[in-house]
């Protein structure tokens, strides 16, 4: 596959976008393999207790999920040389089925001296936005 | 409890270089299939060689997991005064210098970089600057820089 190229972009750019459907069983996962244990992501009476609407995803499981479309489009994981996000509103994951978060990724800015792109992420969970100030650097050739 | 709230005379304070976490293939092909990281560079050593790397490549957020252990200094300190039940995840930020891959020997240096209260509502922010420790040597944060990662919590009040 052919990678991006900084010449060929401009600001406004929708590069990628995608669609990440989170159930317990992925939260559970997520859990086991990041040693994220807080009960808030597992446990609903626990999460109900302290005022939650119900399990919530991990906010590191939807960052770390969503950022995937940008380092397929990169086509190289490694190239992705910053990211950073703001948990703006959490993602209830009902007990049965699914929740489904829609991700598009467009060009924010190009430094070409540096050789980076910034690539601004639309994180949404049911026309909500659920990340806030969602970026990641890309370097490119 | 008569305060819920953090003590902020923990601002500033920077904790000793952790012990080294291992970074493991299976534990990289593990965590990048919990976050749905298909990319073959982060499951085929093949592939991950085919882009220039040692060893497969971690994703973008794995940092956290060793982020994690060395925060676990403070946020699990009694005197701290972090009440995890009331603690929201406010914002994440990753930095990295290069990227970690399978074989690395990582130590982090935890600072928390401030604590702030305002209406009830407290905010810590910590950082942890990871490093690539050569060989089986003891890690004392000197290394080569691989990542920084910021983390801020919020932690409502008993009242709020």
């Amino acid at each position: 596959m052919a990678r991006p190229v900084l010449a060929d972009l401009s600001v406004g750019d929708v590069v990628a976008t995608g669609t990440v459907e989170l159930d317990r069983a992925r939260l559970v996962r997520y859990a086991g393999a990041s040693g994220d244990f807080n009960p808030i992501h597992w446990d609903e009476s626990f999460a109900t207790r302290v005022g939650l609407p119900g399990v919530i995803a991990h906010g590191m499981l939807t960052m770390g999920s969503v950022v995937g479309v940008v380092a397929d489009w990169a086509g190289d994981p490694g190239a992705v040389v910053a990211y950073q996000t703001r948990f703006t509103k959490p993602v209830p994951v009902p007990r049965d089925g699914v929740a489904v978060v829609e991700v598009s990724a467009a060009v924010g800015a190009i430094d070409a001296d540096a050789g980076t792109v910034r690539v601004d992420l639309t994180v949404t969970h049911e026309g909500t936005k659920v990340l806030g100030r969602s970026q990641a650097t890309v370097r490119l050739s | 409890m008569a305060n819920t709230l953090p003590d902020r005379g923990f601002a500033g304070r920077e904790y000793p270089a952790t012990a080294p976490y291992s970074v493991g293939r299976e534990k990289l092909r593990e965590f990048a299939s919990a976050v749905g990281a298909a990319h073959p560079a982060h499951h085929d050593l093949v592939a991950a060689r085919g882009l220039g790397y040692p060893d497969l490549v971690a994703p973008p957020t794995f940092a956290v997991v060793v982020a994690q252990r060395a925060e676990a200094q403070y946020v699990q300190d009694p005197a701290a005064g972090i009440d995890f039940s009331r603690v929201v995840h406010a914002d994440e930020k990753f930095t990295h210098h290069r990227p970690i891959v399978a074989g690395d020997e990582l130590v982090t240096v935890l600072h928390v970089d401030s604590v702030t209260e305002r209406a009830g509502i407290a905010m810590v922010t910590t950082r942890c600057e990871i490093f690539a420790e050569p060989g089986d040597a003891a890690g004392d944060g000197t290394g080569e820089p691989v990542a920084t990662v910021s983390s801020s919590l919020v932690i409502r009040g008993e009242d709020s």
